[in-house]
């Protein structure tokens, strides 16, 4: 019993010497879904920080992707998340702010170095509100194996039909899956799939506000086009593409064993570090004769602040310095891919990631179509989509099925969508 | 069993209470009260300010009859029960045959293969699940070459939606298989030798010998077996994470109880987490495993005791 007590009251001493500690030096931790950026934060991004603020220290805690949500959800409402917290565009985070979990920006010193555009993924339905300070997009095309390509005697196509022409050449020669991308994990069905290709027929901006407004449906028109274009990659997927993880498809194009991959932009670094090969890169083909082309370019990441940190004097410190452009250069270019999204003139030292960003000044730039306003219900706009993307692809329905499904899935909840 | 001398009341046996106290608070703490709370907050619902309102049994007729949720669930409770059967039909049978095999003396190396078959038992589901999907690959796992061999060709096993659970219900059952294996050979060693010779002497066979002598003797252990793979199964949720992630694909063809209940509970991706329909989700899974332990309870394991007077 004495030994218990003597433990106590060790125990104690410890707790409250540690808190004397506390007062000096302040510990932030960061929530995140980029546990692929672990290093660029550990290594270059938060020594930056705390070089400038030597009393602060900063943790990058990462959950992974698929977990992140629900994770964060949880971490909140026990009181357990970290300071800063990573927000997903839209709806997901605009439900945290209602909620009471993340604070209000609006006065935060430096929000200025961000355009509307930038902000509109963070903010109110009626702009009163900012909530998150903008990160960086994301941008989708295609990464090519350039040595492939020089000895297929191919080059990059521009054109759907060019496009399919390629794809053939490939699979004719038999040496390499055409296009590397797998359905076992659904999201990139949708994600480097439809979201990648669709902006060119469902005319970016255009067809997704019209989704909003009600005037366009998932099921006619550009959107369908859309599922019927996703629908021709099947006989160019790698053999077993079922049950193809996404790590299994970045494994296949870093092995050189596949000529295309559908990319989003931050899949750029993975590849630098692991991929022996020259890389290549072009935008989504546009259907024959179009003029202008389009290209999806998430507003994809920001962060805000727990509004229930217990430091949030020196969260705000920190977020502070994330509107700054000394952070916008570093953040861009230690993690290539990811875009940021201030004002700031910055320069790319990775010439794949300039190239993605060049396509901003050719094409028309336009979101994922499900973010913004269609995932507020259930069905989930966007879970829908992963999940009949991903069946489509595997040949268990349609592309008009698939596209009367969504279609359905959204009409039976949104009411600009009812009725029509 | 204890006889109290009629009249006397006696002291009161305040040793009971303290031996039990232990077990009984930290069960009730943990166990019990966390338990009925769940079942509780399944009769809420959420409500615009924020908080909870109580809407009685709405969320399970929202969960058998909504088309949003009674899809999933109709669909989670039949993969659950082709599930457990592929576990009784395969794992227990086999557990029966190895332990039958290392029950015999004529058998060699017995402590070797009891070893092995047990080992995958102990090993953490994660690094199971990880194994299993490199043996399956597609692109390079092993099961290809292996297949060939005996001339069946190689599938996307746990891409294609026919043959996904089917497939992880057998990764399942090589996993566990030690567990039926290792319950049932304690029960075959402990039949005492006089009556496998006293039916040998009369001229059984060795067949005779299991079926009707073996068996009948062991019979408690298989419904106990029996009523472990149920509960097991039906609480099964780790194996299909690690390997199919939360959404259970391909298109929720290995989605079990337990991850569905996951998805609800928690969200998954975009989907928001629902703590009260989850819950209900939950006090559906705890009738389902009640229901089943109560038969084994009164339909099974009475009726043997009865014989056992008997005999």
């Amino acid at each position: 019993m004495k030994k218990v007590l003597l433990f106590a009251v060790v125990m104690l001493l410890a707790l409250s010497v540690s808190g004397v500690g506390a007062q000096d030096q302040v510990t932030l931790v960061i929530e995140s879904w980029r546990n692929d950026d672990l290093t660029a934060w550990e290594d270059v991004l938060i020594p930056a920080f705390e070089a400038a603020y030597p009393n602060i220290n900063v943790e990058f805690a990462p959950t992974a992707p698929t977990e992140y949500n629900a994770a964060l959800n949880t971490k909140l409402e026990g009181g357990t998340a970290g300071d800063l917290i990573t927000c997903r565009p839209f709806d997901t985070s605009l439900a945290l702010f209602q909620a009471g979990n993340l604070a209000s920006l609006n006065d935060l010193p430096g929000m200025e170095n961000f355009g509307d555009v930038a902000k509109s993924a963070w903010i109110t339905d009626d702009g009163s509100d900012v909530f998150c300070v903008p990160m960086a997009s994301v941008i989708h095309g295609f990464l090519y194996n350039a040595d492939i390509f020089a000895e297929l005697g191919l080059s990059e196509p521009t054109t759907e039909s060019e496009f399919y022409a390629v794809l053939d050449a490939i699979k004719a020669d038999g040496n390499y899956a055409p296009l590397v991308m797998g359905t076992n994990d659904q999201w990139e069905s949708a994600t480097m799939g439809l979201q990648n290709i669709g902006p060119n027929y469902w005319m970016g901006e255009e067809g997704r506000l019209g989704l909003i407004a009600g005037t366009a449906k998932y099921n006619e028109g550009g959107f369908l086009a859309a599922f019927e274009a996703l629908a021709k990659w099947q006989a160019y997927l790698p053999d077993g593409y079922q049950a193809q993880t996404y790590p299994d498809s970045q494994n296949m194009f870093s092995l050189g064993l596949g000529a295309i991959y559908p990319a989003g932009s931050w899949d750029i670094s993975v590849f630098r570090s692991q991929a022996d090969f020259e890389l290549g890169a072009f935008p989504p083909p546009v259907p024959d004769g179009q003029e202008t082309c389009y290209i999806s370019d998430n507003t994809d990441i920001a962060m805000g602040m727990n509004a229930a940190s217990a430091h949030s004097e020196e969260a705000r410190l920190f977020l502070e310095w994330m509107t700054t452009p000394e952070f916008a250069q570093l953040y861009s270019n230690a993690i290539p891919g990811f875009f940021s999204l201030s004002n700031a003139a910055i320069t790319l030292d990775d010439p794949l990631a300039q190239e993605f960003v060049d396509w901003r000044g050719t094409c028309e730039s336009t979101i994922r179509s499900a973010y913004q306003i269609l995932s507020r219900g259930e069905p989930n706009n966007e879970t829908e989509l992963w999940s009949y993307s991903a069946q489509l692809l595997n040949g268990a329905v349609t592309a008009q099925e698939a596209a009367d499904a969504v279609q359905t899935g959204l009409a039976s909840w949104y009411e600009p969508q009812m009725g029509g | 069993m204890n006889e109290m001398p009629a009249g006397s009341r006696g002291k009161f046996p305040i040793h009971i209470i303290v031996f039990l106290a232990p077990a009984v608070i930290i069960y009730t703490l943990f166990m019990i009260w966390p338990l009925l709370d769940s079942l509780r907050l399944s009769l809420y619902a959420p409500s615009p300010d924020g908080g909870v309102t109580f809407v009685g049994f709405q969320n399970y007729a929202t969960l058998f009859n909504d088309p949003n949720y009674s899809e999933r669930f109709w669909g989670a409770l039949r993969n659950n029960v082709v599930f457990f059967i592929i576990h009784m039909a395969v794992q227990n049978p086999v557990g029966l045959l190895l332990a039958s095999f290392l029950a015999s003396r004529v058998t060699r190396f017995r402590t070797v293969f009891r070893t092995l078959i047990f080992t995958p038992t102990v090993l953490s589901v994660v690094l199971v699940g990880f194994i299993w999907r490199l043996i399956l690959s597609p692109l390079w796992g092993i099961s290809e070459g292996i297949l060939a061999v005996i001339g069946i060709e190689n599938q996307p096993w746990l891409g294609l939606p026919e043959t996904a659970l089917p497939t992880l219900s057998l990764v399942s059952v090589w996993q566990y298989v030690g567990i039926p294996m290792m319950l049932f050979l304690a029960a075959l060693i402990a039949i005492p030798d006089e009556i496998i010779e006293a039916a040998q002497v009369d001229g059984a066979t060795g067949w005779n010998v299991f079926w009707q002598i073996k068996l009948p003797l062991i019979l408690p252990t298989v419904g106990i077996v029996g009523v472990l793979t149920f509960v097991g199964n039906f609480n099964a949720f780790d194996l299909i994470y690690t390997t199919q992630t939360a959404l259970a694909g391909p298109n929720f063809a290995t989605d079990l109880l337990a991850t569905l209940f996951y998805r609800t509970f928690f969200g998954f991706q975009l989907q928001l987490g629902n703590p009260t329909m989850g819950a209900t989700v939950a006090g559906v899974m705890f009738a389902i495993i009640l229901a089943g332990v109560l038969v084994y309870l009164f339909g099974w394991q009475r009726r043997l005791l009865r014989n056992e007077v008997q005999l």
